[in-house]
């Protein structure tokens, strides 16, 4: 499989979000991938609101089998959520387990005026009724469970994509 | 032989004391503590984690701040919360320890938070349940006779650590009845375990364990040499309750030659700052000026108990 690149993604995720972009309009990203494109998205479309970071670890529906396994990290949105217009932003949009923790865990902020999702990729295998209303790019086949894509960061702050096979 | 805290994976299955518990774990629970702080700005203060889960408070002895920050911290993770006042219940009419936790386990309790008078208390609990197969119940030790108060240990190493950052380049001294204080046990073993240099111990002669030094601490009996140059002053409760025969002569004398006054502070580093578990006794221990002064970080410690708390139960609640 060719490895998109993230960088041109990226851009292409921000011409998608543009237009609809308001002055009211808020980011929160998903630790950690998802925090990193936010950043970035932040930056490039000239978001007002402050960066919100959302750590699912303690909505993960998997919290039962697996527990607490990574340490978690703070949860921190800084704006008002009640009646704001908020876009999710994660790296690659999977089972949707994800997105639905964090669905959950932004609810418990208040009451969004509407949640948006964009993410870089989506890899298929959806679990959950969720979809992306932005999303620079599709894989043409369901990536297989076996294999793991995620966003990496370099010192430099340059965004890649990498594929990682579990043995 | 394993550690009794720990299940075969060498997880926390339950929280009985710190001594001997792994440093790894215990920088885990801190870890895990730190985002667990940030529930309480928000406009629901809850997670979902223990969800469905009941936690029995079975309090044999009297307490009200660790009771509370136990509930609130159970309820923050959605875990239904039934206290029992033993005072009123069955072991009253005679009923064993252990009938009553079966009798509690037949109600589908997940998790016990056990303060006891005995010593070995929370810990013969847990063997019975393991005893008995019940592996995924856990038990929380909230304060058993002179042996230990691991939660209190945790969230003082919590406080220490968000306000020094650094445990290894610190002297920290405890102060006052440590003789009768399981608070002091579990301090001395969370310090010595994250590496602390010098723990002192400062207090008089009858009311400190005569093999105090046994544990790795300094003693001191004359306080104004122990305070000198230390990072954080821990302060203990003079446990009035606990005291049998002569041990002190009053109150009074107690304060003037034991209690934390500002000139005694004055001998520590500008910077140190003051904790106590509570309930204090303004006025014995510590002197209302300096609780209430800008070194004091008392209330801060209550707050760090509940996100401490919550850490120990909801990694206890997944094991």
């Amino acid at each position: 499989m060719q490895i998109p690149d993230a960088e041109v993604l990226c851009r292409e995720l921000a011409e998608q979000i543009r237009p609809h972009v308001t002055a009211d309009t808020a980011l929160v990203g998903i630790r950690t991938g998802g925090l990193w494109l936010a950043e970035r998205l932040h930056d490039v479309l000239g978001i007002q609101a402050p960066l919100g970071a959302i750590d699912v670890s303690f909505y993960r529906d998997d919290y039962g089998s697996k527990g607490l396994h990574a340490r978690p990290q703070r949860t921190e949105i800084p704006f008002d959520v009640d009646g704001a217009p908020v876009i999710l932003v994660d790296d690659v949009l999977y089972t949707g387990r994800t997105t639905r923790a964090a669905l959950n865990e932004l609810f418990d902020f208040g009451r969004p005026a509407r949640v948006d999702l964009a993410v870089l990729v989506d890899r298929g295998g959806r679990e959950l009724p969720i979809a992306a209303r932005y999303c620079a790019h599709t894989l043409a086949e369901p990536l297989p469970a076996a294999h793991n894509l995620e966003l990496q960061r370099a010192a430099d702050g340059a965004l890649s994509l990498q594929l990682i096979t579990r043995g | 032989m394993r550690n009794p805290q720990l299940n075969k994976h060498g997880e926390l299955q339950h929280l009985l004391t710190l001594d001997g518990l792994p440093r790894d774990i215990i920088n885990t629970i801190l870890d895990t503590a730190a985002p667990f702080t940030e529930v309480a700005e928000r406009e629901v203060k809850k997670l979902p984690l223990l969800r469905g889960k009941s936690v029995f408070n079975l309090f044999f002895e009297n307490s009200t701040r660790t009771r509370t920050t136990f509930e609130i911290a159970a309820k923050r993770l959605s875990a239904d919360v039934v206290n029992l006042n033993i005072n009123t219940s069955s072991a009253a009419k005679g009923e064993s320890l252990l009938d009553t936790v079966d009798n509690l386990c037949a109600m589908q309790a997940d998790m016990f938070v056990v303060r006891h008078a005995a010593s070995g208390a929370p810990m013969l609990i847990a063997q019975h349940l393991q005893n008995t197969g019940r592996d995924h119940i856990h038990v929380v030790n909230a304060g058993d006779g002179r042996h230990a108060h691991p939660t209190q240990g945790l969230l003082d190493m919590y406080t220490i650590r968000h306000f020094k950052r650094d445990f290894t380049n610190l002297t920290v001294a405890i102060v006052g009845d440590v003789l009768h204080s399981r608070v002091a046990r579990s301090q001395i073993a969370a310090l010595t375990t994250l590496g602390v240099p010098e723990v002192r111990v400062i207090g008089p002669r009858t009311l400190l364990p005569t093999e105090v030094g046994k544990l790795g601490v300094r003693v001191f009996n004359d306080m104004r040499e122990g305070m000198k140059g230390v990072d954080v002053v821990m302060m203990l409760r003079l446990q009035n309750e606990r005291m049998n025969g002569a041990l002190l002569p009053t109150p009074q004398e107690y304060y003037k030659i034991w209690g934390l006054t500002a000139d005694k502070l004055a001998l520590a580093k500008p910077d140190a700052i003051v904790m106590h578990p509570g309930p204090m006794n303004r006025g014995v221990e510590i002197d209302s000026a300096v609780a209430d002064g800008a070194q004091a970080v008392i209330l801060p410690q209550v707050t760090f108990g509940i996100a401490v708390r919550m850490a120990v139960m909801s990694m206890l609640g997944s094991n």
